[in-house]
């Protein structure tokens, strides 16, 4: 048997956390060392998943089962393919980063055990393929965020912790009865009780009812987890009052437990259902683009008005999402991925003009482009990608969500487009009011970016560009997995894929051999 | 008379079974030893009472072990009354453990109690020798026996510190409502023997089904039920809860609150298993009205509480609602396995968390003199070790994976959707609705713990006595074993195992 690099995935940073937790208080070099060693391994490790995956296969690769609690077909069933691949590789590179990047107010020692543990539960949702297992994951990522947000947050982070617990935990609630409810009403379809993901997607046959209340029950959890309009209102105050690290991952990889569960869970499950419902999905998407972003506009505190450009770019992915092209799915994967660099680059960059300022009112800054010209420049290479400018990540993402939007969901794509305009006068206007003109006298020694926090700057700089000019090697891992959950929906569904959108595929395909 | 009593059937002594019998004999033994020995020590060297006490719960524990690894499977005394099958062992098991637990969880509190020492030790045991029993019992009168055996000595627990009002209070609305409830018991008893000519529990379930139900018959399996929703605090039988927990001293509280609900529970499922499987119809729907009830408003009302004992009385008493969930489907023939291992797997995982909550409470109040749940203010600063255990317990009663809470959880919605059907979904939405809430309550205390800062600064570290320890270390373990290997008592809960349910 082969080295479980799955499973390390999710057990070493849990184990660091344990580790980090047993060290004495006393010795802070020792408990920074640890975690940043392990969360240093975890990426390692991560690195190397992306390395030897296998490009062009749609399967589960590097796939680990064990028996858990045999006689309610529980076990650990680990595995990995396109669409979660770069969301594993975005959480084992985020956390040393934010672990390393960022030094929390006080109480060093949980702080860095909440991440850690947070990192495993993180890991363990996206690589989860047993229901009850995705459950456990998708409930202790929770815990750890709670803390981190209600113990290491601003001013009124009790409030937004609680919030943001009980709103996710009203989700999950519905879920876990959705779940028990699959597993039992799959069995006769799949021979014998089991909670396996992919035994139960493949053999189960729900009846179309059955299936609608059971994809319903699944998908409130994740809607409120992406957030979705209008369960959206817990992310302003969670993000507003995390500490910076929190929002980061926040953004960068907890939102997209929804929006990967729909794809992985919904579609997957339920594709009837899915397919039934997408009209709403639709709407609701479209609401958020349109909501969040002129809520964003609104928004005088910078942290708040991130955290509702947060809900606009969401929405575009629940849009791809329910698509149900090849096109706009492999977007909104890729926006995921992109979602969660650029938007977690913006949270680091607030977080820093906060500690220089300790204020995130916009009417409190201003002209910093000139006493901090490096700085603004990073701030505005991350905006750009942010708002979707040819050339950086954020385009690639929403374009192929838009064109592959078009086909199947028209009306709602051509409003979602406005969006993309919202998306600029929200940005731009927070820029020129924050950098531009003359710094006044609180303003003027206002410091440049320090090495470390450059360095940090740097590596998300560095995706963004990348991902920008050259996203073919994630299209081409992404895209099989996607194209054969579309066919798995049409099978299961009276959907049909837009018969171009095939000749798409086919002219994808020749590429591939070149 | 005598004669005629004589003449139809000559007394032919009961054959006894000693080695299925040895954990009563045990505690029987151990109770009287304490008492004994309590006259003739000097006020110095009575700390040996709770060492006796707890030799006594271990050496009762090791029959439960020999009885479970013997081959000759279920034993069967006086005509099918007295059974010891591994449904009563497991439950035999959990009594027995939860006794000793308390017995570490109370030496510290009774030694600087300033009361009588002896006599708590022997009230515990004989709480316990009844719960075991209870544990076999398969007749209604000795069901009735066992309870009153348990419940007597609790009611005089809960009054044990006689010279504090509130504890005077607590023991005596405990008595007046728990006889109460006995009375309506054993009312709806002689009319289910008056309708049956029994109070052998398979004879009963043999005659009592639904094709064949009268007024009487449906009148009396009512009144048990209402009588056991006394003993386990279903609402709206639940009032003396609050004020008995809160007065009781806290490792009573802890003991009445775990060990006394889980029997009455074992005696509610047994009725249910053996006496009235065939009258689901009766007690189905009341089962489903108390389960939502108890789960609802146990948890609002904890939610405005300030002070933890009576918040985690609102809390078992809502827990209690979520195992009485998957009874309400428990007629149904398909569940019933699956329903029988909820209840035991909950019953144990609630039990050893709810202990570890009560050992935390116990070594903070040391501490902080105060039962406020803001008095928890600041506790990981100052004490990051209980902080951390509370933590997992408190995670583990909101049902958190990966603590056996949230297995007890997940059971009990398991075999509740298992038997299908608008009433049963109905039902655990509710449930899931409510552990919702109930993380509003939990949550609070772990943001004391966390968040906020030590009430008036005072961050002098804890020091735990030594029983105090490892009563959390065995309800910690507890905790993490039935959560991260649930494989290790989901056997325990095997229908077959229950003898006598279901015609088995």
């Amino acid at each position: 048997m082969s080295f479980p690099i799955l499973t390390a995935l999710i057990l070493v940073p849990a184990f660091g956390a344990l580790v980090v937790a047993c060290l004495k208080k006393s010795r802070p070099e020792l408990v920074k060392l640890t975690a940043v060693l392990t969360s240093a391994v975890t990426a390692g490790m991560s690195i190397w998943l992306l390395a030897s995956f296998k490009t062009g296969e749609a399967g589960y690769q590097f796939t680990s089962q064990h028996e858990w609690v045999e006689a309610w077909g529980i076990s650990w069933h680990l595995g990995i393919d396109g669409i979660s691949l770069f969301l594993v590789v975005l959480t084992g590179l985020l956390f040393p980063i934010v672990i390393i990047g960022i030094d929390p107010h006080h109480d060093e020692k949980p702080y860095l055990a909440w991440m850690l543990l947070l990192q495993a539960g993180v890991m363990g949702s996206f690589l989860s393929l047993d229901l009850f297992l995705f459950f456990v994951f998708f409930e202790i990522v929770l815990v750890p965020m709670y803390f981190l947000i209600g113990g290491w947050g601003y001013d009124n982070r009790i409030f937004a912790a609680t919030k943001f617990f009980i709103y996710t935990m009203f989700g999950s609630a519905f879920m876990l009865v959705g779940i028990i409810a699959t597993a039992l009403l799959a069995k006769n379809d799949v021979g014998h009780f089991t909670f396996d993901l992919v035994q139960i997607a493949e053999h189960a046959d729900f009846a179309a009812s059955t299936g609608r209340w059971l994809f319903f029950a699944f998908a409130i959890a994740f809607a409120v987890k992406v957030p979705l309009f209008p369960l959206h209102t817990w992310l302003p105050d969670a993000h507003t009052q995390a500490p910076t690290a929190g929002s980061v991952v926040l953004a960068g990889v907890m939102l997209k437990l929804g929006t990967y569960g729909f794809l992985r869970f919904g579609l997957y499950l339920f594709p009837e259902a899915a397919n039934w419902s997408k009209p709403l999905f639709f709407t609701l998407a479209t609401i958020g683009i349109i909501y969040g972003a002129i809520a964003a506009t609104m928004q005088r505190d910078l942290k708040r008005l991130v955290a509702y450009s947060s809900v606009a770019h969401l929405g575009f992915i629940v849009l791809g999402t329910f698509a149900l092209t090849s096109q706009a799915m492999t977007g909104s994967v890729l926006q995921m991925i992109n979602h969660g660099v650029s938007t977690g680059a913006l949270f680091l960059l607030v977080g820093m003009i906060y500690e220089r300022r300790h204020t995130r009112l916009i009417s409190e800054l201003k002209g910093l482009q000139k006493v901090a010209p490096i700085f603004a420049a990073a701030f505005t290479i991350v905006m750009l990608s942010s708002i979707g400018v040819p050339g950086l990540n954020g385009f690639v993402g929403e374009f192929l969500i838009l064109i592959g939007s078009f086909e199947t969901a028209r009306w709602w794509t051509v409003v979602a487009a406005t969006g993309v305009i919202l998306a600029a006068l929200y940005l731009l206007w927070a820029y020129q009011r924050v950098f531009h003109g003359e710094p006044d006298e609180v303003n003027s020694d206002f410091a440049e970016l320090k090495p470390r926090e450059g360095g940090i700057l740097l590596i998300f700089i560095a995706a963004i560009v990348f991902t920008g000019l050259y996203p073919k090697p994630m299209i081409d891992r992404i895209e099989p997995s996607i194209k054969s959950l579309i066919t798995h929906v049409e099978e299961r569904s009276d959907y049909k894929a837009p018969a171009d959108d095939s000749a798409n595929k086919h002219h994808m395909s020749e590429g591939e051999h070149e | 008379m005598i004669a005629t009593l004589a003449a139809v059937a000559p007394w032919k002594a009961p054959t006894i079974d000693y080695h299925a019998l040895l954990p009563e004999i045990i505690l029987a033994v151990g109770l009287v030893v304490v008492l004994l020995v309590d006259l003739f020590l000097e006020e110095r060297g009575k700390w040996l009472l709770s060492s006796l006490a707890s030799f006594s719960f271990l050496g009762a524990f090791v029959p439960v072990v020999t009885l479970a690894l013997s081959d000759s499977g279920a034993r069967s005394m006086f005509d099918g009354r007295f059974v010891v099958d591994d449904f009563s062992l497991v439950l035999k098991g959990l009594f027995i453990l939860v006794g000793y637990v308390v017995v570490l969880l109370s030496t510290t509190y009774v030694e600087e109690g300033d009361y009588y020492r002896g006599e708590y030790w022997v009230m515990m045991l004989t709480s316990v020798l009844g719960m075991v029993m209870m544990a076999s019992s398969r007749d209604l009168v000795s069901i009735f026996v066992a309870l009153e055996f348990l419940s007597i000595p609790a009611y005089m627990l809960a009054a044990w510190r006689k010279r504090d009002s509130r504890s005077n209070e607590a023991g005596a609305k405990y008595f007046l409502l728990g006889v109460f409830a006995s009375a309506v018991m054993l009312y709806g008893m002689s009319l289910v023997y008056g309708a049956t000519g029994s109070t052998l529990l398979v004879d009963i379930g043999a005659s009592l089904d639904d094709s064949r139900m009268t007024s009487v018959r449906v009148l009396g399996i009512v009144f048990i039920v209402i009588g056991f929703a006394f003993k386990v605090s279903a609402v709206p039988f639940h009032t003396w809860a609050p004020d008995t927990y809160e007065g009781a001293p806290t490792p009573v509280t802890a003991f009445l609150s775990v060990a006394s609900k889980a029997a009455g529970f074992v005696a509610l499922v047994t009725l249910l298993y053996i006496a009235f499987p065939l009258a689901s119809d009766v007690w189905q729907p009341m089962i489903w009205v108390l389960a939502a009830l108890t789960m609802t408003v146990g948890n609002v009302i904890a939610l405005k509480q300030t002070n933890i004992v009576r918040m985690l009385a609102y809390s078992s008493i809502s827990q209690g609602g979520f195992i009485l969930m998957p009874l309400a489907v428990a007629g149904t023939n398909d569940s019933a396995q699956s329903v029988l291992r909820a209840v035991v797997v909950y019953l144990i995982a609630y039990a050893v968390t709810n202990l570890g909550v009560f050992g935390i409470i116990l070594a903070v109040s040391r501490k902080t003199r105060s039962g406020e749940i803001a008095s928890f203010g600041g506790l990981f600063s100052y004490a990051p070790g209980l902080a951390a255990l509370m933590t997992i317990f408190m995670a583990s009663l909101a049902g958190i994976p990966p603590f056996g809470g949230w297995f007890g959880k997940f059971a009990a919605f398991q075999s509740l959707l298992s038997a299908g059907g608008g009433w049963a979904y109905t039902l655990a939405v509710i449930g899931a609705v409510n552990s919702v809430v109930a993380f509003g309550y939990y949550g609070n205390v772990l943001r004391e713990m966390w968040m906020r800062p030590a009430p008036d600064g005072d961050e002098s570290p804890i020091n735990a006595p030594s029983p105090l320890v490892l009563a959390l270390g065995i309800t910690t373990i507890g905790t993490l074993l039935v959560g991260i290997l649930p494989g290790l008592v989901t056997h325990f809960g095997d229908l077959a195992s229950l003898t006598g349910a279901f015609g088995g």
